[in-house]
């Protein structure tokens, strides 16, 4: 029989150590093949977050640093200005990306920085144990919103995406989600834009995606994917933003 | 080639002619000569970035220096404790880099006027975890010229960040500095070779950079490392001046600017017949211990008066260091407060009488 469809070089043949359910294997997997298919992996540079996904670079086989929490895109905006013919790019959660690093955020995609960012919403902290996180959705019940969000306490779901698209310095925004086969194929040619636009030196660009957390919202990993084609897309619309 | 310079601009200077190829600051009086000379003097393929926040700052210096290159931030008391979580990785990742405080008057705000008081700060590592920063502590701007480069020499041998502590007065005062041009191409050529840095891994294995180590041991194992690493550098890296010891019945104790006062001080007592020496601590980690192992050949047990532009901080390690054998007074004034020739004057005399 022939052979159809294999791992690639840039992912590890290794266990992920995510929960059962987790949407980060998936889209670990994503990354690295957009990084095989482009030929890029020898120059690729990753940046991992702190959250669940801080140690992603035991899975990708190509040169990765850790960035503190919130900082990845600081961290990302100095290799890519020391090396500009490296392919630069962060994987961050939403916590990461759109609460203790919002100022790192709007600042590099607002300088236009020619990095390509996976970014992954999955409405809560999930490795500190299933916090309040800036996209949770109102009324979801998450360790400090226990009677759900309420917007008089908490405020709004952060549509952070939404606010990049305004900047001038930002090329691409695209979100999508893993809730379904079709929409991961979407998912990762989402990415793989985001990666070509840097190779064709277009700026910022950002993908968010959908991402289950079984864990965190209490539900089996099948619910989780309903719940984001539900729910949660009807709060984060899915589709080409910028 | 003697040139006119600011304390700041030597320092920005000293760093470019180390081959710092990457600069990334905020705006904080009163070092802001540093970061507008870096914007204009940075070499064509350097990268300078005034970044949205001293947090940025220093992560980039931290993606800039993962990348391979030298590089250096720069800030004044307030804009040092934002960095304080990123020196902490840069340690912990075992990163080289170039940190420059101009001290500023404290705690909070504070005000401009210079202070030395975040000598704790910086000795004892500043961030979280079990680490240390090597600390040079200029005196005048031909120093901080030289010592920068050294700050980046020693950045590079021992994959450490190296702190440059100065003052308001440093930073802003102007002397003539000798630029010495060949030396820098020296240095230059003897940059060391990065393997670990991310360049893409072309030809090799991946590389990573990290300060996360969460199998057990991993941790302690990562810590015992750089606990080797300082015990190399407390044993070589000890840089100090020593003035007038050998007779002293008093010995004052004094760092950056602060020596110069205490210096002309001490040459006032000598002409008054008074027998005063001066140890000047040019690095403040490692502490210079050995300079108050035996400081007189004549006077078997001389006192120390250690003056800061601080309530007291230096005077920590100079207790340890003395350990006991020997009497340690204090002079000190903060908050824009600056010990004067005569308050140190008459200070000695109270104590010899």
């Amino acid at each position: 029989m022939k052979k159809t469809f294999k791992r690639c070089q840039s992912l590890y043949d290794l266990p992920a150590h995510y929960c059962p359910g987790c949407g980060h294997g998936i889209a670990h997997r994503l990354v690295a093949e957009v990084v095989q298919e482009l030929g890029i992996r020898e120059k690729t540079i990753g940046i991992a977050p702190v959250g669940c996904a801080v140690m992603a670079y035991d899975y990708w086989n190509f040169d990765c640093s850790e960035a503190a929490h919130g900082r990845a895109l600081a961290v990302a905006t100095a290799i890519k200005r020391v090396h500009p013919q490296n392919i630069v790019f962060t994987y961050q959660g939403d916590g990461d990306l759109a609460a203790i690093g919002t100022n790192e955020t709007i600042h590099a995609a607002n300088r236009g920085e020619n990095l390509s960012v996976v970014f992954i919403n999955n409405a809560v902290y999930g490795m500190t144990g299933g916090q309040l996180a800036p996209t949770t959705l109102l009324g979801q019940k998450t360790s400090t919103s226990i009677e759900g969000r309420e917007k008089k306490a908490h405020g709004y779901p952060l549509k952070i995406s939404e606010m990049l698209a305004l900047l001038p310095g930002v090329c691409y925004i695209e979100r999508v989600s893993l809730h379904s086969p079709p929409e991961v194929l979407k998912a990762k040619r989402a990415i793989k834009q985001a990666f070509k636009n840097q190779i064709n030196n277009l700026g910022f660009s950002l993908v968010e995606i959908l991402s289950p957390c079984p864990t965190y919202w209490g539900l089996a990993p099948k619910e989780s994917l309903d719940w984001i084609r539900d729910v949660m897309q009807k709060e984060f619309p899915l589709g080409r933003i910028k | 080639m003697k040139i006119l310079l600011s304390g700041n601009e030597a320092i920005a200077q000293g760093a470019i002619q180390a081959g710092c190829s990457f600069y990334a600051g905020y705006p904080i009086t009163p070092q802001n000569e540093i970061i507008a000379y870096m914007a204009k003097h940075m070499p064509q393929k350097g990268v300078f970035i005034q970044a949205e926040s001293e947090l940025a700052a220093i992560n980039m210096v931290y993606g800039a220096s993962a990348a391979g290159v030298r590089a250096m931030t720069s800030s004044s008391s307030p804009g040092i404790s934002l960095k304080q979580e990123g020196i902490s990785y840069i340690a912990g990742a075992r990163l080289p880099a170039v940190i420059v405080n101009i001290m500023r008057g404290g705690p909070g705000l504070g005000n401009i006027a210079p202070a030395q008081s975040d000598y704790f700060q910086a000795t004892r590592g500043g961030g979280h975890g079990d680490y240390h920063l090597i600390v040079l502590a200029p005196a005048c701007v031909q120093e901080a010229y030289e010592l920068t480069q050294t700050g980046f020499d020693l950045a590079d041998k021992y994959r450490t960040p190296v702190m440059i502590l100065g003052d308001g007065i440093l930073g802003q005062m102007m002397e003539p500095v000798v630029i010495r041009r060949q030396k820098t191409e020296d240095r230059r050529q003897k940059q060391p070779i990065k393997p670990w840095a991310l360049t893409g891994c072309k030809g090799r294995k991946p590389n990573i950079v990290k300060s996360f180590f969460l199998r057990e041991g991993a941790l302690e194992e990562a810590n015992l490392k750089l606990q080797r690493k300082y015990e190399i550098i407390r044993k070589k890296e000890e840089r100090y001046e020593n003035l007038f010891s050998s007779d002293a019945k008093i010995i004052l104790v004094a760092y950056g600017t602060m020596a110069r006062i205490a210096k002309s001080a001490m040459l006032e007592l000598r002409k008054e017949g008074y027998k005063i020496g001066l140890i000047r601590p040019i690095s403040l980690w490692p502490f210079p211990v050995n300079a108050f192992r035996h400081p007189s050949s004549v006077i078997r047990h001389p006192s120390f008066l250690v003056i800061e532009m601080s309530y007291g901080q230096m005077l920590e390690d100079v207790r340890l260091a003395v350990g006991g054998r020997q009497q340690v007074e204090f002079f000190g004034r903060s908050g824009g407060g600056v010990p004067t020739e005569s308050q140190i004057m008459n200070k000695v005399k109270k104590i010899l009488s």
